[in-house]
């Protein structure tokens, strides 16, 4: 079954006054069909720029150096912006960070909502907007008469579900959504994860969870990818990365979370994350990992390699499974 | 034994709009107090709009209460003299959410480590103030020379939250309130700190007051923990009976979305239950009714006392009503001090 | 060093500079080449053209225009940042005071400077310059400029005061046993600098401005030699229908620079401010 989206090899740089920050460095990952994948890593790991590279909403002076981004086949690097316009939203739909406070405050949900649907040539009569808005409405379970207000007298919660609204509203393949629920209360972050988890049973809709809330992720999605340095690292189901983590880095991130079971013991990461100006030799992890080797330090970048059934690892700890 | 820093029925109210005064009552009728026996650290737990970040401001004496008493060592804060209030200042420091923030952007971040020293005369000398410093930054695990002399702009958010901590540390305060410390700092920074905080408390003999809407960090880091909901307790006590086994709606609530990190531990069903937002509505009784499952009519009528249900934990909720109430005040008991 | 690379990036702030430092030059050794004693009535025979001996013409009252420009540059731009400096410190100071302590002081000052924003400012210059007009020169008329341009500052001032009073580092200042002053002039007076800077230009700017106004309408110093007043005379003696170009166009020139030079030095200033205007490379 092929992927629904695909990053093969992806390189994304951004041209500073410094030189070339590495932001993506040959990342490759798929997305399959309903499959809800999750990308996790601190902040300056690259999730982001990864997640606008996909979209190709990356602008100067960031710049895709090479790599493919494949959406049903189709190579969307290669692709004219007006051409990569109309697939946006139409077929893969962002919702950014801090979307939420993005939303037009002199305009009311209901326009801003048929923005989308009317940029796109398709041409609706009246009724047949407000029949869309309604029915987009209350598929993320917002009551249809948040249609006529602004998102000023919007909760939280409420405005992020506008922001999914609008993601959906041309009924894409693939969402990405980056950090949608950091702003929110606990309580909200439930309950609109829990939207999002019957909107995408619904739709069948494959969706890609940015973020670096590790608890978030356990409980929203299937597989997970952990970037570092703008490197995937490892990449699995959420069982395989919680309960079995095979990369150094992972380990230590699992190892940090506090969980139900043990009350009161702490353990941090030590050293900081490299800089992406000047990057150490091999693997961009060495300086802080407890396992380094030799070959750690000297070598490439060591890549990608299938350790078990879809769990993947780049380490050379690994380097001889096969 | 006098409390080194207590609320007494404290109300604070917010007025706001030019026409129609809209007053929103940020907390309502709250106690609390911290002691001077035992150095403690209670979370104060709740979502946006309870009233948390309220009281810690009104324990930092940054705002005036509406109606209630703040006692500093058993006298009127709002009363004290001046030479008290800079006594005051000095034993009750804070450690806030936004490790930028904090920073004047002016000058470098030594400022936030000298400054105090000098105003409360805690070195003889310029020796003395830069061993001061550079200890109290090897303590939370920073490199004095990577550190010192940098603007803030130029180091990462765990390194900015750090030094704040360090900051406290070399105050050696009595009190310490932390709002949200670790919300805005990275997974893996977030335990290095909470360590420092650990250390503050067990080592150094300071209270905290640990203010968040995460309750997975409360739960590791604190002995007692009050969960507010728009303004008022919903529940107070030991944490790990508190979370373990929630008794008021609102903390069955809380506690079922809490995101644990755990793939085995998914997000249950029964939080279906409860109503989603509304908003907010002015309610006779108790506030959190118009979503609870199992509110009765007297729930809308008249809000509920706390009634102590075990002597380390108390919860206002009808639902306990067998058991013997617990005046505002009188909150201390189930709280280990 | 730092500076010098950064004005290669910051063109505006460089050409802002660069403009402002010409006319600095200008009217301070402008001096040496003509003396300011041509630049008043008599000094030279009137009414000629550029020429070697007067590179700049002469007048209709015998004034050799190349003194009058220099000496006209020189007080106008003073008169300007006299009132501009005056009318800056004392709407910071208020606005500071009035932001910070609140309370009954905040609501005095902001009802006088909403009162007076309303009064006509045209209008109450006119009627003061001219009940002083027998007395009138540069400097009072700076004084006199310095009564209006006080408001502006004070009302963006204290907004500026009110929304970093506000903020975390304030708060961790009074935990560090700082004083209310000490925090105005420690903490929130630094922070402000860049605006400041930034005020003064339009200070100054507004400033010039209105004393250019009052000057041709004849209510300047009579005597003084200022761009205003100069181009008063330009009117009075009917320059234009007289084809004496020179002298109308000089003083244009000038004070078309001098507000150049302004206006870049500000776009300049907002830009160094303003990370988000800052061009990436």
């Amino acid at each position: 079954m092929d992927p629904i989206l695909s990053a093969r090899d992806l390189s994304v740089y951004y041209y500073t006054e410094r030189g070339p920050v590495k932001a993506v460095d040959h990342v490759s990952l798929d997305l399959q069909q309903s499959m809800r994948l999750g990308l996790v890593g601190e902040s300056g790991c690259g999730k982001s720029t990864l997640a606008m590279a996909l979209m190709r909403l990356i602008r100067p002076p960031g710049r895709i150096v090479h790599g493919e981004v494949l959406l049903d086949g189709v190579d969307l690097v290669k692709l004219s912006a007006e051409e990569v316009r109309r697939t946006r939203l139409s077929k893969i739909a962002l919702i950014p960070q801090g979307a939420m406070n993005s939303l037009n405050p002199v305009m009311r949900v209901r326009e801003q909502i048929a923005d989308g649907i009317v940029d796109r040539d398709e041409l609706f009569s009246i009724a047949e907007i407000e029949a869309r808005v309604t029915e987009l409405l209350e598929s993320v379970e917002l009551d249809p008469r948040v249609a006529g207000m602004y998102p000023h007298e919007l909760s939280g919660g409420m405005k992020q579900r506008v922001c999914m609204a609008i993601a959906i509203s041309m009924r894409p393949k693939v969402i990405i959504a980056d950090e949608p629920t950091s702003a929110l209360d606990v309580v909200v972050q439930r309950q609109v994860m829990d939207t999002v988890r019957r909107l995408q049973e619904e739709l069948g809709l494959s969706i890609i969870l940015i973020g670096h809330d590790m608890g978030l992720m356990a409980q929203s999605v299937d597989f997970l990818a952990v970037m570092y340095a703008g490197r995937l690292v490892e990449i699995g189901s959420v069982e395989d990365i919680f309960l079995q983590p095979l990369h150094p880095y992972t380990q230590l991130l699992i190892s940090t979370l506090p969980t139900l079971e043990v009350r009161g013991v702490f353990r941090g990461i030590p050293g900081i994350t490299p800089t992406l100006l000047n990057a150490p030799e091999g693997c961009l992890f060495h300086p802080r990992c407890l396992k380094a080797t030799d070959a750690c330090r000297s070598e490439e970048t060591p890549v990608l390699k299938e350790v078990s059934f879809s769990h993947c690892v780049s380490c050379y700890l690994y380097e001889d499974n096969k | 034994m006098t409390a080194l820093l207590e609320l007494r029925e404290v109300t604070k109210i917010y007025s706001g709009g030019v026409f129609r005064r809209r007053t929103t009552v940020a907390l309502d009728r709250v106690s609390l107090s911290i002691g001077t026996e035992k150095p403690t650290i209670t979370a104060i737990a709740g979502e946006s709009g309870s009233g948390k970040t309220t009281m810690g401001m009104l324990f930092l004496g940054f705002l005036p209460p509406t109606s209630g008493e703040i006692l500093y060592k058993g006298k009127d804060l709002w009363a004290a003299s001046k030479e008290e209030w800079r006594v005051f200042r000095r034993e009750v420091q804070a450690i806030f959410q936004d490790p930028f923030e904090v920073y004047n952007p002016f000058y470098k971040v030594d400022h936030v480590l000298t400054m105090p020293i000098v105003r409360f005369h805690l070195a003889n000398s310029r020796q003395g103030q830069q061993e001061m410093i550079e200890k109290a930054l090897i303590d939370v695990g920073l490199r004095p020379e990577e550190t010192l002399g940098r603007y803030p702009h130029q180091l990462s958010g765990g390194q900015r939250q750090r030094i704040t901590v360090a900051r406290a540390l070399l105050l050696q305060p009595k009190l310490i309130i932390a709002d949200e410390p670790v919300s805005m700092v990275d997974a893996s920074l977030r335990a290095t700190i909470l360590q420092s905080l650990r250390k503050l408390n067990q080592e150094l003999g300071i209270s905290i007051l640990y203010i968040t809407h995460d309750l997975a960090t409360a739960y590791h880091i604190c002995e007692n923990i009050m969960v507010l909901y728009q303004g008022s307790v919903a529940e107070a006590g030991d944490v790990e009976t508190v979370i373990k086994n929630p008794q008021h709606p609102y903390t069955r609530l809380l506690v079922g979305s809490i995101a644990w990190p755990d793939p085995r531990h998914k997000w249950g069903q029964e939080v279906a239950e409860y109503r989603g937002e509304t908003l907010t509505q002015k309610t006779a009784g108790c506030k959190f009714a118009p979503r609870c499952p199992r509110a009765k009519p007297i729930c809308r009528e008249s809000p509920p006392p706390l009634y102590q249900t075990n002597h380390t934990r108390a919860a206002a909720c009808y639902l306990y009503e067998d058991n013997p109430i617990l005046a505002g005040h009188e909150i201390g008991r189930v709280l280990s001090q | 060093m730092r500076f010098f690379r950064y004005l290669r990036r910051n063109k505006r702030l460089a050409a802002g500079i660069a403009i402002l430092t010409f006319l600095f030059l200008f009217a301070t050794l402008g001096r040496l080449i003509a003396p300011p004693a041509r630049a008043y009535p008599l000094a030279v025979p009137a009414n000629k053209p550029p020429s070697l001996e007067y590179p700049f013409g002469t007048d209709s009252q015998g004034r050799d225009l190349l003194a009058t420009i220099v000496m006209g540059t020189y007080l106008t731009v003073r008169i300007g940042v006299l009132a501009g400096i005056i009318g800056l410190a004392v709407g910071t100071f208020l606005g500071f005071t009035a932001a910070y302590y609140g309370g009954a002081l905040d609501t005095i000052v902001r009802w006088a400077v909403d009162v007076l924003l309303t009064v006509p400012g045209l209008l109450v210059l006119v009627v003061i310059a001219a009940l002083i007009q027998r007395t009138l020169n540069p400097t009072s008329l700076s004084l006199v400029l310095a009564l209006l341009a006080w408001m502006g500052p004070t009302r963006t001032v204290r907004s500026q005061v009110l929304s970093l009073r506000e903020r975390a580092f304030v708060r961790i200042a009074q935990l560090s046993g700082e004083g209310n002053l000490e925090i105005i002039f420690r903490e929130l007076f630094p922070n402000l600098l860049p605006y400041l800077g930034a005020s003064l230009v339009g200070s100054v700017t507004g400033a010039i401005f209105a004393s250019l106004g009052l000057e041709q309408l004849g209510l300047g110093a009579m005597r003084e030699p200022t761009l205003g007043m100069t181009i008063y005379w330009v009117q009075y003696y009917g320059a234009f229908i007289r084809g004496l170009w020179w002298w109308i166009l000089e003083p244009v020139a000038v004070i078309v620079l001098i507000f150049m030079g302004l206006f870049f030095l500000s776009a300049g200033l907002d830009e160094f401010a303003n990370p988000r205007v800052r061009r990436v490379a």
